[in-house]
């Protein structure tokens, strides 16, 4: 019992050490790769709820920005395969359960 | 009666022309006359007397536009109709006054004579006066111009009322001026547009379609544990980087990205970690790859007997090529030296440098192992070409490297790519140094090796604490050579043989072809001297069965087979091989075998026992024509011979079966214990020798040194 608390107190600290986002593949450039970042770490902290309107967020920042046909997946669980154009990918986890996948393909 | 009525008249009432003048004044007078005073009616003499009554008729006036000068009718005889008509309208114009002017229409024939006339006698002092005159002129005259047409009718003068004389003038000035400069004023309303289309170049269409930005494929599961394992990690290398932060030691390679986000973090592995803990088996995958590349090979290295050799009747035999050994940096380089490891069957060390002297650069020792032939196991760099190595027995780690700028130096294989343990700093040779060889250890238990070279002296080299020291174990001097000057004229050594047997016993091989026996013990007297050669001896090797043989080869096409004890100074075998030998080895199953390679890119595989006069097997190895073959090694344990070159290239090749023959067992005639060698395979191999040589030999005094 008293394991149990601890494992699940230990599970939710882990959750909020892991909260800081970390970014797992990206072959950005140092300036996109941070500004996408960031973007993403705002729109996951407004819409913690809401995937589809974080992605949404997400996409529209990236075009606007840095030009058109960019792609935003937000979840906790998926696998994926995708073609996207060099040197505008980015794979990221944040709040230790989130993942990010956001990649730029006409 | 009317003078007395005078004064009540109104201006309607009077109409008599006759009287008008007069009558106009008095009434114009008498009007004013009212408001002032009165004044007595003056009379003339021939005014009509009237009576009041009649003064006071009203007569009727009606005023007519008619000419009452003009007649009310005319009638003229009209001789169409042959009577008299009444002209229908009687012209009632009444010209009052009459002035003729001087103007003329300046396009009227007359205008124009004018013009022509005055111009001839006014051009130039008016022209410039006029000039001005003629510009503020023109909007006046523009302005005239649209308002009359012509000006002809004289009687309209009265219209043109800003017509003056000066003007006039002016106008005629302007005129004759205009006609002199023939320029037509533009003017709002008269001028004329031109217009006119240039040639437009026709249209092209042209189109590009540019290269779609380049994209890749990416993929990879993103759950829950996935997220968990990545976090774990990166706090783990966090911790880490911290750790050795504090703890002060250098960290390197992961450090760079500490400095940059403070919050993200690559996840990416770090390559350092991956050959520490990855190392082993990385090696042993890199040697399943290379094997599954060289399937065939390794197949045929293993197992491939070339089946024609049975059918071969002059018991000639093939070389079977298996893998090739090369690598980016020996490219340009030759192979200069090669030795197989005593203790490993298949690593060998290969010698990288130049024989050309112009081309000196810097030199390379790569260690390969039959089983990767894609990579050496380890490089070690050398600044100056490498011109010898050797291996020692007991220590299969050392290897001693002899270099072309004359130093010598001691590598530890097991230190990959270090630098040598110890190599000599200035003492040195004075030229390449051609041939090193370890030797047993002194008495301090060093390790000892002597090298060679062609400034004439041998070196014997120990390894005491951290530093080579020197000592001069022989000098190559001709002791024939005339002695004129106190500096003794040294040959250059090329060559040096070592007895298997005899410790002190040593072969010296020289550039101009002579063979001299030496020993440890004398540092400048010979033994014993032969001229082997006519050109310089390049090797020189004992055989390892019969320890009286020894074989040289030279760039003089030939190798030559020698007994030193035979008491004439003659080889017992020579052979004649078309080409500079660059290289000959002994085979370490059977002593009579032995191979050589010549400059033209062939290998000659010689057995004693089958063909004493012919080699065996002759092959072109070399892949590229022009190549020169260098060096040439039998592998201690298979059936394998290694050949370099001077591209830096190592070939292998298999023997074929007819190669490696060896003697057949025989059944020992005699129970005697003591007679049953030891060493079996050695002392049939010395028996075997030993009849080939006898057959050779020229006896001596007599004497039969036969034994079968």
């Amino acid at each position: 019992m008293g394991d149990e608390g601890n494992q699940q107190g230990g599970a939710q600290d882990n959750r909020r050490l892991h909260s800081y986002p970390l970014i797992r593949h990206s072959d950005m450039n140092e300036e996109m790769r941070t500004e996408a970042m960031e973007l993403c770490v705002t729109a996951c902290e407004k819409f913690a709820s809401n995937n589809e309107a974080a992605a949404k967020l997400i996409k529209e920042s990236m075009d606007k920005k840095f030009g058109a046909s960019w792609h935003a997946v937000v979840g906790e669980g998926f696998g994926f395969e995708i073609k996207h154009e060099v040197r505008n990918l980015l794979y990221m986890f944040f709040g230790g359960t989130i993942a990010i996948v956001v990649w730029k393909c006409s | 009666m009317a003078p007395s009525k005078a004064m009540k008249k109104s201006r309607k009432t009077r109409t008599e022309d006759e009287s008008q003048s007069q009558g106009h004044e008095e009434s114009g007078y008498a009007g004013m006359e009212d408001w002032m005073q009165p004044k007595q009616l003056l009379k003339p003499d021939d005014q009509l007397e009237l009576t009041e009554g009649e003064l006071k008729e009203e007569v009727t006036r009606i005023l007519t536009a008619n000419n009452p000068h003009a007649p009310d009718n005319i009638i003229r005889f009209s001789f169409k109709e042959n009577q008299f008509k009444q002209v229908a309208h009687v012209d009632q114009l009444a010209v009052h006054f009459t002035l003729d002017g001087n103007l003329l229409h300046k396009d009227s024939e007359d205008a124009k004579h004018q013009m022509a006339r005055q111009a001839l006698s006014e051009l130039g002092s008016d022209f410039m006066s006029g000039l001005n005159a003629t510009r503020a002129q023109q909007a006046n005259d523009a302005e005239a111009d649209e308002q009359g047409g012509t000006f002809m009718r004289s009687g309209m003068t009265t219209a043109m009322s800003n017509r003056d004389p000066d003007k006039d003038e002016q106008e005629t000035q302007q005129i004759t001026i205009k006609n002199k400069k023939d320029v037509k004023p533009a003017n709002q309303f008269n001028y004329s547009e031109r217009a006119s289309q240039t040639y437009n170049n026709p249209l092209r269409e042209r189109y590009v379609q540019t290269e779609p930005p380049p994209r890749h494929n990416f993929s990879a599961n993103a759950n829950q544990w996935e997220i968990y394992d990545a976090y774990m990690e990166d706090l783990a290398k966090n911790e880490k980087a911290k750790a050795a932060a504090a703890g002060k030691t250098p960290h390197h390679g992961k450090g760079k990205d500490d400095g940059k986000h403070k919050l993200a973090v690559m996840a990416d592995k770090d390559g350092d970690e991956l050959k520490g803990s990855m190392g082993q088996p990385l090696h042993i995958l890199e040697r399943m790859v290379n094997q599954n590349t060289f399937d065939e090979i390794s197949e045929d290295f293993k197992y491939y007997e070339d089946p024609a050799d049975e059918y071969k009747d002059n018991g000639n035999g093939t070389l079977l090529p298996l893998w090739t050994f090369s690598n980016e940096r020996t490219k340009r380089l030759a192979v200069t030296a090669l030795k197989f490891n005593p203790l490993y069957s298949d690593l060998f060390t290969v010698g990288y440098g130049s024989y050309d002297f112009l081309k000196q650069g810097e030199g390379l020792m790569l260690c390969y192992s039959l089983k990767n032939p894609s990579y050496p196991e380890f490089v070690f760099e050398t600044e100056s070409g490498v011109m010898c190595v050797d291996v020692h027995p007991t220590y299969p780690y050392l290897i001693c490297v002899g270099l072309y700028s004359g130093h010598v130096a001691v590598y530890n294989m097991l230190q990959n790519q270090a630098p040598p343990i110890m190599s000599s700093a200035e003492a040195k040779h004075a030229d390449p140094v051609w041939q090193i060889n370890w030797q047993k250890d002194d008495i301090d238990t060093n390790l000892v090796f002597f090298s060679i070279s062609s400034d004439g002296y041998v070196l014997s080299w120990t390894l005491v604490k951290n530093e080579l020291k020197q000592n001069v174990k022989m000098i190559l001097q001709d002791p024939q050579a005339t002695q004129s000057v106190d500096q003794p004229a040294l040959e250059s050594g090329t060559a040096m043989a070592f007895h298997g047997d005899l410790d002190y016993l040593y072969l010296v091989g020289t550039e101009d072809g002579k063979v001299r026996t030496c020993s440890k013990a004398f540092s400048s007297q010979y033994l014993d001297t032969v001229q082997a050669h006519y050109m310089g001896v390049y090797k020189a090797v004992w055989n390892p069965f019969h320890s009286k043989i020894f074989m040289t080869c030279s760039a003089d096409w030939s190798v030559k087979i020698w007994d030193y004890t035979y008491h004439k100074k003659e080889p017992m075998f020579v052979f004649d091989l078309n080409s500079a030998v660059g290289d000959v080895a002994w085979a370490p199953y059977s002593s009579t075998v032995f191979a050589a390679v010549t400059a033209d890119g062939n290998v000659y595989v010689f057995d004693l026992s089958v063909n004493k006069y012919e080699e065996v097997c002759r092959q072109m190895v070399a892949k590229k024509k022009k190549t020169r073959l260098t060096h040439i090694q039998f592998n201690p344990k298979h059936p394998v011979l290694i050949i370099g070159d001077d591209r830096g290239y190592v070939q292998s090749v298999k023997l074929s079966p007819n190669l490696r023959k060896m003697p057949k067992e025989r059944k020992l005639m005699t129970t005697d214990a003591a007679k049953a060698p030891k060493d079996d395979k050695k002392t049939k191999e010395f028996e075997k020798m030993e009849k080939l040589l006898s057959l050779v030999r020229e006896p001596e005094k007599l004497k039969d040194s036969s034994s079968t």
